[in-house]
């Protein structure tokens, strides 16, 4: 899966793009952000509890339960300040 | 129309280019947001020396699409010109530009201010100030705007 990370969690996480494998047992967007949590370090403090982000599943804003699979397009980002 | 783009605009040449040889328009409103060289606080003595937009190419385009569809559905507009800006600007310069035509004014205001309470709350932009020591932080999203974009939920126009 193509994930992308956008301002302050592009910077944290040290990416503004990567391609990660999905174990099968991943399915959700909730558990896409669980398994990246579970590779700590920058990871797991970018998006821990005390953190706002927003998430969009093939460009389109997503919410923990939807579903995923490798081919989509996994952005996360902080609730947006543009205008 | 929607044009993302890293290039400064000219606002009055956007608004004649847009009412040009359609009479049909009786009003028009526009929206131009600034860079401002702002204090966040009395204390705060850093000014705003620049601001960096970062957005999220494809996403964003569609996002502003959808939002002036949103728009045309809901008023009965003749024209809709939504530019925004990202990269590197400087206070002064232009971001963002809202333009509504109608035949009357009412709509023209009004769609015009709900065009950019969702562009504020929907479009992936993110602003990166640049103060005077050179130091960079991240805006945060204000409560107000998301307050702000909610009250189209269950106003009837």
């Amino acid at each position: 899966m193509k994930i992308l990370y956008f301002a302050w969690l592009r910077t944290k996480i040290g990416c503004a793009e990567e391609e990660i494998e999905l174990p099968n047992t991943v399915q959700t967007v909730g558990e896409v952000l669980d398994y990246l949590r579970s590779k700590g370090g920058a990871y797991a403090d970018s998006l821990g509890d005390d953190k706002v982000i927003r998430v969009a599943l093939n460009q389109e804003y997503a919410q923990q339960d939807d579903k995923v699979s490798n081919a989509d397009e996994f952005a996360i980002f902080p609730p947006v300040t543009g205008g | 129309m929607i044009r993302v783009q890293a290039e400064n605009f000219d606002v009055g040449a956007e608004i004649n280019a847009l009412s040009q040889g359609n009479t049909a328009i009786g009003g028009i409103c526009s929206f131009v947001g600034l860079v401002r060289d702002f204090q966040h606080t009395k204390e705060d003595t850093n000014r705003v020396s620049a601001m960096t937009l970062e957005h999220y190419p494809g996403m964003t385009e569609k996002k502003l699409v959808e939002i002036e569809q949103i728009a045309r559905k809901r008023w009965d507009l003749e024209d809709v010109l939504i530019i925004h800006r990202y990269g590197r600007m400087e206070p002064g310069e232009n971001i963002v530009l809202v333009v509504t035509a109608s035949a009357h004014r009412k709509v023209a205001f009004e769609s015009c201010e709900f065009l950019m309470d969702f562009l504020k709350t929907k479009a992936p932009f993110w602003k990166l100030e640049e103060d005077d020591t050179g130091a960079g932080s991240w805006v945060d999203a204000r409560e107000a705007d998301n307050t702000a974009a909610l009250k189209w939920k269950d106003q009837s126009v």
